[in-house]
């Protein structure tokens, strides 16, 4: 019934066909957050070597000058007070990239507080989900235009007035994130050595918690991007003098016809830095899959 | 008459309930009837197995007496002191000698941590100092049959053996005096589950620590185990000592479960007795027996009357009443058969 | 040597599966999971596959079936049922054999189930797919195949979804979706390891009653000797990928030879026997990436020798068909005990001859 052959598996080795190790795999997997990390950190380096590569001062008002378009002078031309163009766009990417991050910071730190709160402690879910509910029914850019009326304009006043509505989306994914790590064999396990409830989440929950939220954290700098540059543009986000992508391209909008490079740029910075945030976050969310990571 | 061992555990007439969540306009739904007055005792140094198939109750018990999940009535005491109820950071401290090894080895290891934080962790809890922790989990490793170089490993770098015996150096860390161990071995091969297996003995054989083993597996448990209790659909039907119930077995479903475990020679081939039909849903259990409806000894009397636990006979060593004298009465009062002896039946005909 | 005829006389085989081997390269290196198998099934007989996990035993019935995905697999050898070799059929072929001349079923029946069709529709699929007609025929038959694996009330059942289903239940649904179309032959894999004992008991004993009244070949893929030694005529036992020794069942159990078998059967727990402690196999399996040249067990083998490490050994017959790849049993080494590799020492006792275990210890108080 059995085959008698002497089966000799040296022999058979060589009769295999050779092994090829499988290259550059994880590299070639991933591409689109390798294209996305790049961009960004490209488009970050612009903007922290403005003082260093800005041609001009962006605030210099030069009249004579007014809407040129671009020469070996002004690289990216200059706008309806003479201003350079090039300066202030590699100046206002470091108010979208402040921005951006400090968005995703804040939300996601907040947004880890009360969702932690929320999925551990069942008496105050509901009231917390109700609150966050309410926010997430109103416009986000609406509550941020609200917010900023009643607040002296700055910086720091648009970054707080774009997290506020950032926050109800986090405590919503972090509070399904620990109902889920609540059933955990480990945490039940953490419990049963005699762990403290702060200790657990320190400690068993938050460690594997850290991969959805940072994509999310993405998502939400690309959006809080946007967002300061929308604000800024409805002249609501940054002061007036603080060159931003947004607020060029509000006072580059009534020179369209003629001086169409002052929106163009800071337009096409803006929309690179939001791909390449929306590249990276999509990149990570598969790189960090645990499902698609076992694939060989 | 012999000396009365205090039992270490005594669990007496434990129940969980669980409630359907109320909806609006719908009549509301029977509790899912998980356990039901379920009694035993263990004695130090001994492990008493609690057998049964899927829904039978086991793990919740095991986890109800570890307050991993909250009984719904019942008492627990651990060497006199009744754990339901007790303050959260007092029960707390009473898990320094109640600990539980977990049956999936692969979801109980935390897969961030490296395994000596994890053998660590409970050091930590109780303000063991590093340097001492350090020593500690040097000698868990070692004792457990693990590399020392393990140590600073994630746990996913393991086989699942190996996780189970980080499982069993995290649970004796501690020095506890009863393991409850939800059915350790089932997710092992079967060379991997010797070894376990083995060392869990040895660990005894050492620490004289008492197991409450909860199994499906009847020929571990036969190999492993003082006592054994058979639980169907939320109760106990049967306890007594190991020889005696797989020697003798009186409940039906005992016998059944026995006759069902096929033997590894091709020879015999034992007339099997096989249950018609399938298991009952606890949510809606049969009312009396709730073994009635495939019982093959069913009479009317069993679909009215919850046949008790009952002592049958006292081979092994001498019944004794929770009171602590020998009692050889037919029931017991409160309804708590000891650990210390007798063959213990629910059935209306044995 | 001549290959001889099956064992059971003119019976000619309904599945041979010659030199099969399987294999993935990754990013660690060659992993070879099915190493040269070979064995056959035939007509109303089980033949049973065991070993532990990693043996390949599931991938070999994969492999089969034609379901291990061909990019990163790989396959050689030949699978013939009834004289055409699978290996050589193209995935449009291949379908029309899936299900209907050769089935599986898997040990998860919950994720083996479509949780949004009924069962009477995923039974009946099967049967419209390899034999046309009508929907209401297909149904039928649907019906008539959940009474021959005995569901009460089959008329009702078939509207019923999986999630209503216990465990036992579902894999019965299964056996009726793969006897659907009465297939030649039926593998089983690990059919009952995710069921309750006495659920086991009837689904085997429902495996068995059907094989006698329908006469297909089944080959039983398990880690559990008490269900080979029920259900099985023959037995295949694996280790890391490659057949290590090969017997009909009772033969199997009175001298097992190879000392992967032995250890095996002596470090289970026995529902007769007492022993003090069960024999232990020290080390672990080999990752199927690290198998070298020589005999895949040498490493945890107590009668292995330096031939062993290096050249890999044949499989010779024993005697009545019973073939054991190990150069320990066919040269009659001698273990460290004395007792000579093949012996047919007791099992039970709690000695393992051929295990690097411990002696059973005597300072074990007394159950």
């Amino acid at each position: 019934m059995s085959s008698a052959l002497p089966i000799d598996a040296s022999a058979l080795a060589e009769a295999d066909p050779p092994f090829v190790p499988p290259r550059w795999h994880w590299a070639r997997k991933h591409p689109t957050l390798i294209l996305g990390a790049v961009l960004l950190v490209a488009i970050a380096l612009l903007s922290i070597a403005a003082p260093w590569i800005a041609t001009h001062d962006p605030q210099d008002i030069d009249p004579l000058a007014r809407l040129k378009g671009p020469s070996a002078e002004h690289f990216f031309g200059t706008d309806a007070m003479g201003r350079d163009v090039f300066s202030r766009a590699v100046w206002g990417g470091r108010v979208s990239i402040i921005t951006g991050i400090s968005v995703a910071v804040l939300a996601t730190s907040f947004g880890i507080l009360i969702g932690l709160v929320a999925g551990f402690v069942r008496t105050v879910d509901g009231f917390i989900m109700r609150i966050m509910d309410g926010l997430m029914a109103i416009p986000g850019i609406l509550l941020a235009i609200a917010l900023m009326s009643v607040m002296r304009p700055s910086l720091i006043t648009v970054i707080v007035a774009i997290t506020i509505p950032d926050v109800p989306r986090v405590v919503r994914l972090v509070r399904s994130l620990a109902l889920t790590l609540r059933e955990q064999l480990y945490v039940e396990a953490a419990h049963a050595v005699g762990t403290r409830l702060p200790m657990i989440l320190w400690r068993h929950v938050l460690p594997n918690m850290i991969a959805p939220l940072i994509v999310q954290a993405t998502f939400l700098a690309a959006a809080a991007v946007l967002a300061e540059a929308s604000l800024s543009f409805l002249g609501v986000g940054v002061p007036a003098q603080v060159p931003s992508w947004g607020n060029m391209m509000a006072e580059g909008r009534n020179f369209v016809a003629v001086g169409f490079h002052i929106i163009l740029y800071p337009g096409i910075l803006l929309a690179l830095t939001v791909l390449a945030t929306n590249l990276l976050g999509d990149g990570l969310r598969d790189a960090l899959d645990p499902r698609l990571a076992r694939q060989i | 008459m012999t000396t009365v061992n205090p039992p270490l555990l005594e669990v007496s007439r434990l129940t969980k309930h669980y409630l359907s969540p109320r909806r609006w306009l719908a009549p509301p739904k029977p509790p899912i009837q998980a356990v039901d007055e379920v009694s035993f005792q263990v004695a130090r140094g001994e492990t008493l197995s609690l057998v049964g198939e899927s829904g039978c109750g086991k793990t919740t018990t095991a986890k109800s007496v570890m307050r991993l999940i909250e009984p719904t009535a019942g008492s627990v005491k651990l060497e006199g002191k009744e754990l339901i109820g007790m303050a959260s950071e007092t029960m707390r401290q009473h898990r320094r000698d109640l600990q539980i090894i977990f049956q999936d080895p692969y979801a109980s290891l935390n897969p961030r941590l490296k395994a000596g934080e994890i053998v660590a962790e409970p050091l930590r809890n109780f303000g063991i100092g590093a340097g001492e922790r350090r020593e500690r989990v040097q000698w868990l490793f070692s004792r457990v049959g693990l590399r020392p170089e393990g140590v600073a490993k994630y746990a996913y770098e393991f086989s699942g053996g190996q996780r189970q015996r980080l499982g069993i150096a995290r649970a004796l860390s501690l020095n506890p005096k009863l393991i409850v161990c939800d059915e350790p071995v089932s997710a092992l091969d079967v060379s991997v589950q010797a070894q376990v297996v083995n060392l869990l003995m040895d660990l005894q054989a050492e620490f004289g620590i008492a197991y409450l083993f909860v199994a499906h597996d009847l020929a571990v448990v036969r190999h492993i185990s003082h006592r054994v209790a058979v639980m169907y659909l939320g109760h106990i039907v049967e306890i007594a000592d190991r020889d005696t119930l797989f020697a003798s077995p009186l409940h039906p479903y005992t016998e059944v479960l026995l006759s069902a475990v096929p033997v590894p020679d091709p020879r015999s081939r034992p007339k099997r007795m096989l249950l018609q039909g399938d298991p009952p849903s606890p949510a809606n259990p049969p009312a009396g027996c709730r073994f009635h409806t495939r019982c093959p000894l069913a009479q009317p009397i069993c679909s009215e009357q919850k046949p008790p636990l009952t002592l049958r006979s006292t081979t092994g060593r001498a019944a004794v009443s929770p009171s602590g004298a020998a009692d050889t009465a037919a029931s017991p009062a409160n309804g708590a058969p000891s650990a210390s002896g007798g063959h213990w039946v629910a059935c209306h005909f044995r | 040597m001549t290959r001889p005829r099956g064992a059971f006389g003119a019976d000619t085989p309904l599945l041979e599966v010659e030199g099969l081997r399987t294999w993935f390269d990754t990013l660690t290196g060659r992993v070879r999971s099915v190493d040269g198998v070979s064995f056959t099934v035939e007509r109303g007989r089980t033949l049973g596959v065991v070993g532990e996990s990693g043996c390949g035993k599931s991938v070999t019935a994969l492999s089969i079936m034609r379901l291990v995905p061909t990019p990163p697999g790989r396959h050689m050898g030949s699978v013939r049922l009834g004289g055409t070799d699978l290996m050589t059929l193209s995935e449009r072929e291949m379908r029309r054999v899936r299900g209907n001349r050769i089935s599986m079923i898997f040990q998860e029946p919950m994720t083996s189930l479509n949780p949004v069709l009924s069962i009477g529709r995923q039974i009946a699929e099967t049967v419209r797919l390899h034999r046309g007609g009508s929907r209401a025929d297909a149904l039928g038959r649907a019906v008539e195949m959940l009474r021959v694996v005995q569901r009460p009330e089959p008329e009702r059942r078939v509207q019923e979804y999986p999630h209503q289903l216990s465990g036992g239940m579902r894999q019965r649904v299964m056996i009726a979706m793969a006897l659907a179309c009465d297939p030649e032959v039926l593998i089983a894999d690990e059919p009952t390891t995710a069921l309750d004992v006495t659920i086991q008991a009837q689904i085997l004993e429902l495996i068995r009653g059907l094989q006698a009244r329908l006469g297909m070949g089944v080959v039983m893929i398990t880690h559990d000797l008490g269900v080979v030694a029920e259900s099985c005529d023959r037995v295949v036992v694996m280790y890391a990928g490659r057949k290590v020794e090969e017997a009909d069942v009772v033969d199997l159990f009175d001298r097992p030879l190879h000392p992967y078998t032995r250890a095996l059967m002596a470090s289970m727990p026995s529902m007769n026997t007492s022993t003090a402690r069960l024999a232990e196999i020290p080390g672990l399996v080999p990752a199927p990436s690290e198998l070298g040249r020589g005999c895949a067990f040498a490493d945890r083998c107590s009668l292995a020798r330096d031939r062993c490490r290096v050249e890999s050994p044949a499989l010779t017959d024993q005697g009545g068909s019973h073939v054991v790849a190990c150069f320990a049993v066919q040269e009659g080494w001698q273990a460290a005990g004395g007792a000579a590799a093949g012996e047919a020492v007791g099992q039970r006792a709690g000695e393992a001859v051929g295990v690097a275990g411990r002696a059973p210890d005597d300072g074990v108080p007394a159950r």
